[in-house]
């Protein structure tokens, strides 16, 4: 199933591991092999800061004897390492506990073709030092050019990645692909008169490098973010409409993603638990969860279990659809494997998304903006409050007034929060402005009422 | 026994093929280009984990890692390389990579290799936890379980799990240094589930450290187990947080998360020569109350964020930062201490070979005052007392940080009250420490359990604290309590 030569050396290395595991007695086992090859270089006030270039490769094995399992993985891939990654295997197997559920995928929900999913863009091999260099020198002096009050930099950086990934299993599995990606980062201060600096990031990220957005847009866009926060002050502890711009509103994709693990249902640790088929938000939000579009950093033809992957919605017009699942958590709560497997080549298969979007709605974001008297346009937040089995939400933010439907002052040093229950029922616009952020899409939505915590 | 310096550096030499006359020629590499400086930094590292769920192991896992990670330095810019493959051909491939960030041709002397000799006695154990039998860990992971559930009928789930590594680190310079450092690290984790009446609650604990086996006999599976327990059947109470700004107490221990976001980040030193920091400029300033002094300190025993050398081969140690509220100095690696001109304060870690090193803290703590830990609760009218932490954040620019509260309590009256549900604090650096009117006699040192993540690299590290008041930090609630007051 290989389609470019870069993957043939994984495939055959996942496969050679794969057969002196076999040899040494295990029943059921899987192997896989990756290998990354990263190049980035960064600017700084227009001077090159850093240049790195490397290629990782490791290998993973996953024994499951009797349903005793253990995983081992390693970088040395010498033939002397690889027959030692098989005896701690087999040994640790040992010293497990039969786990019924411990198994590789069904053979019938796995990959038999490679669909193409346009996951390989060429030209990224190709990309040399000096055009990583060119682009990095352009987003950041575009970004110091835009205003005479932007007086620093944190750095611009233009990096590229082409990676392959092979799996095999004693199932007679047998799959590798091979993707690339470019990204492209910066970040800027403004000053305030005070000599106060406010700072401000942007980037962009794609599997193929004519996708980027330009260079000199993200620089702008960084400056333009930087300015915009000065003079930014406290606001008043309130409870007030909330417009979350599109790049915060992905990262409640992000959250709901996460709460709809079908191991957190396992483990019971989700706000979702026993809401399936329940509405969970007005019939606005449409949310889904989908590994098979071209082109896309979320994408890929089989899971980390070989599973192929697919479209999986999650919310449908508000209705909570149901759980993403590998095929461990799946056999133990009766449900079927999603495709939804990531693999790190040192543990167990790991559930995780694919590309998630919210659906646009049909209203402009200027329009959602309007609507709103006293509000808060949100565009930073902080920290790690969530809290995923009750849904509490507490978290740091910075973002700006809404006055009588229109953008106003700069706020920051304040804390949004709700129930997530409350919060996704509360969302009362969808905007038309969807956009994406590397693998996740959103628009603009608007929450109804939050607290905001401040002076 | 865990190795010595000494040991390390054999093993290098026998077991790998690293020895200094294979390090002096992919130096040689290196500085092909004329770079000022390279550096060499080998990574040998054995982990593995064990995990406990339903009552039984769920999956074992060990793994081996091991690369080396090459730094070419020429002014403040930095080629970087890295190669798990160890044979001379490939470490040199990679030495040529990271020398293009140089542009000359001159030829460098060649460098003359010498193994040093340090005191590194901060972590020697007598019994790594690497070579424990995992039938002696499983039983470890299964008192705890049973801990857990004894505790309250409504512990639902116990999930308990043991990490350990032991890495073997070697790092070679063009200045003729080579020092070596075997570091051991061990977590040990708990994480339960409160049902009650259709109500979860959930809280996590653990500890660790540089540690072997000999972590349990002043911390038992049962107390670090019991310790979720409490925290999540504590949950089932909670009341909704206050929203607003109020006097905050933080008990000593883990809220040195605080002094690790409010000044700590923003004391490393590349944030600093780049005067991107709101700390930049500010040396021998006032940035906090008189009764704040602040250290990282790389040399406790046994500590989580400990280390003998630092990832670029510096001895480590005992850094005042803050010292009765005058900013004293940064933590620095190598490249900021050349641009500052001062040594360097062993500060330059990194998470991996994949990776170059950067002004990192080890163990960052307040010193003890002279308050009674009860007569700060008593100050405060109505405030919040906060215990637990899952986390924290900070903007290195403006300053403004988080703190997450995950065990915490209001205080009404000079009393704490009634605990609160998860809430997140949200204050701006150098603000709340002029605001920090008591300091407690009881300074601690949380256990092992932080692991800190900057420009994508975590590295284990330290926090500790004083009972503290702050007069006020903003408390991102839910409950709208407008015009509480204040006596702090």
């Amino acid at each position: 199933m290989a389609t470019t030569t870069l993957s043939t050396e994984p495939l055959e290395l996942a496969a050679r591991l794969l057969e002196l595991a076999e040899a040494a007695g295990a029943d059921q086992a899987d192997a896989l092999a990756v290998s990354s090859t990263n190049a980035s270089t960064t600017v700084r006030k227009q001077q090159v800061e850093k240049v790195s270039e490397s290629t990782a490769r490791s290998v993973g094995l996953r024994v499951i004897i009797n349903g005793r399992q253990a995983t081992v993985s390693t970088s040395d891939v010498s033939d002397a390492a690889l027959a030692e990654t098989v005896e701690t295997a087999l040994e640790l197997a040992r010293v497990s506990e039969p786990d019924p559920y411990a198994g590789l995928a069904d053979p019938g929900e796995q990959a038999r073709n490679t669909p193409q999913l346009a996951l390989f863009d060429e030209g990224i091999p190709e990309v040399d030092g000096e055009h990583r260099l060119g682009q990095a020198l352009a987003c950041e002096e575009a970004a110091l050019g835009a205003d005479t009050r932007i007086v620093n930099s944190g750095g611009a950086t233009f990096s590229t990645n082409f990676s392959s990934f092979a799996l095999v299993d004693t199932n007679g599995f047998s799959g590798a692909y091979a993707d690339t990606s470019a990204s492209m980062w910066v970040e800027v201060m403004a000053q305030e008169e005070d000599g106060q600096l406010r700072n401000a990031g942007w980037s962009t990220s794609e599997r193929s490098l004519h996708r980027l957005d330009q260079p000199e847009d993200v620089g702008r866009e960084a400056a333009a973010r930087a300015l915009r926060q000065l003079g930014a002050s406290k606001a008043s502890t309130c409870e007030v409409p909330v417009v979350w711009e599109p790049r915060m509103a992905a990262g409640l994709a992000g959250i709901v993603a996460g709460a709809a693990s079908g191991e957190a249902l396992y483990r019971r640790a989700t706000f979702l638990a026993d809401r399936q088929q329940t509405e969970l938000a007005a019939p606005l939000l449409t949310i889904v969860d989908d590994a098979t579009l071209g082109n896309r950093l979320g994408s890929r033809p089989f899971d980390g279990e070989g599973v192929v992957t697919r479209r999986n919605p999650l919310v449908e017009r508000g209705v909570f659809q149901g759980f993403l699942f590998d095929s461990y958590n799946a056999r133990r709560l009766d449900a079927a494997s999603t495709g939804s497997a990531w693999r790190s080549v040192g543990g167990l298969p790991q559930i995780g998304s694919g590309n998630l979007s919210i659906e646009a709605g049909e209203t402009s974001p200027e329009e959602i903006i309007a609507e709103v008297d006293d509000g808060l346009y949100l565009t930073t937040l902080m920290g790690f409050g969530i809290n995923y089995t009750t849904g509490d939400f507490s978290r740091g933010a910075a973002g700006i007034w809404i006055r009588n439907g229109e953008l106003a002052e700069p706020v920051q040093e304040i804390n949004v929060s709700g129930n997530l229950l409350e919060m996704f029922q509360r969302i009362d616009a969808v905007g038309n402005d969807a956009q994406w952020f590397g693998a996740t899409s959103a628009p603009t939505l608007r929450m109804s009422r939050m607290t905001v915590s401040g002076v | 026994m865990s190795d010595t310096p000494a040991d390390v550096i054999g093993f290098y030499s026998t077991q790998l093929g690293v020895d200094e006359a294979a390090a002096e020629s992919v130096l040689a590499s290196a500085l092909g280009r004329g770079g000022s400086f390279a550096e060499l930094y080998f990574e040998h590292k054995r982990s593995g984990s064990l995990s406990f769920e339903d009552q039984q192991v769920k999956s074992t896992q060990a793994s081996l890692s091991q690369g080396v990670g090459i730094r070419v330095v020429e002014g403040d810019a930095i080629g970087y390389a890295y190669t798990e493959d160890l044979s001379l051909d490939a470490m040199r491939r990679a030495a040529a990579t990271a020398a293009q960030i140089a542009h000359g041709t001159t030829e460098t002397n060649p460098v003359d290799v010498t193994a040093e000799s340090y005191p590194a006695d901060r972590y020697a154990i007598a019994s790594p936890s690497t070579s424990t039998p995992l039938a002696d860990k499983v039983e470890l992971l299964r008192r705890a379980d049973d801990a857990a559930r004894a505790y309250h009928s409504s512990i639902a789930r116990v999930d308990a799990s043991m990490v350990d590594e032991e890495k073997r680190v070697l790092i070679v310079r063009s200045d003729g240094r080579m020092v070596a450092d075997y570091q051991p690290l061990l977590r040990f984790n708990v994480s339960c589930l409160s049902e009650l009446e259709g109500e979860r609650r959930n809280a996590r604990w653990g500890g660790g450290g540089r540690m072997g086996m000999a972590y349990f006999e002043n911390h038992s599976p049962e107390s670090l187990a019991e310790e979720a327990a409490r925290q999540a059947v504590l949950q089932q109470e909670a009341r909704e947080a206050p929203a607003g700004t109020f006097p905050v107490v933080l008990a000593a221990g883990d809220s040195g998360i605080l002094l690790h976001e409010a000044v700590g980040h923003g004391l490393e030193a590349d944030f600093n020569r780049k005067e991107t920091s709101n700390y930049s400029n500010r040396i021998g300033q006032s940035v906090a109350s008189e009764l704040v002094t602040v250290i990282d300190d790389a040399t406790l025993n046994l500590s989580r964020g400990s280390v003998n050398i630092d990832d670029e081969g510096e001895v480590t140690g005992h850094n005042l930062l803050i010292e009765n509220g005058q900013l004293a100095a940064y933590m620095q690696d190598r490249i900021s201490s050349d641009h500052f001109g001062v040594a360097p304060s062993g500060n330059g870690r990194r998470q991996s070979f994949r990776h170059s090193p950067m002004p990192r803290m080890t163990n960052t703590y307040m010193t003890a005052g002279d308050d009674e830990p009860e007569d700060l609760i008593r100050r405060v009218d109505y405030g919040i007392y906060c215990k637990a932490f899952s986390g924290g954040q900070v903007n290195i620019t403006n300053g403004d940080f988080v703190f997450s509260v995950t065990e915490g309590y209001l205080i009404e009256n000079g009393q704490i009250s009634a605990p609160i549900r998860d809430v997140n604090l949200i204050g701006n650096g150098p603000d709340v420490l002029s605001k920090v009117t008591g300091v407690g006699h009881d300074l601690e040192m949380s256990d092992g359990r932080w692991t800190c993540g900057k420009s994508g690299q975590s590295v284990p590290v330290g926090v500790g604290i004083p009972t503290v008041l702050v007069s006020g930090i903003t408390v991102g609630g839910t409950q709208m309590r407008p015009g509480a007051g204040m006596s702090a």
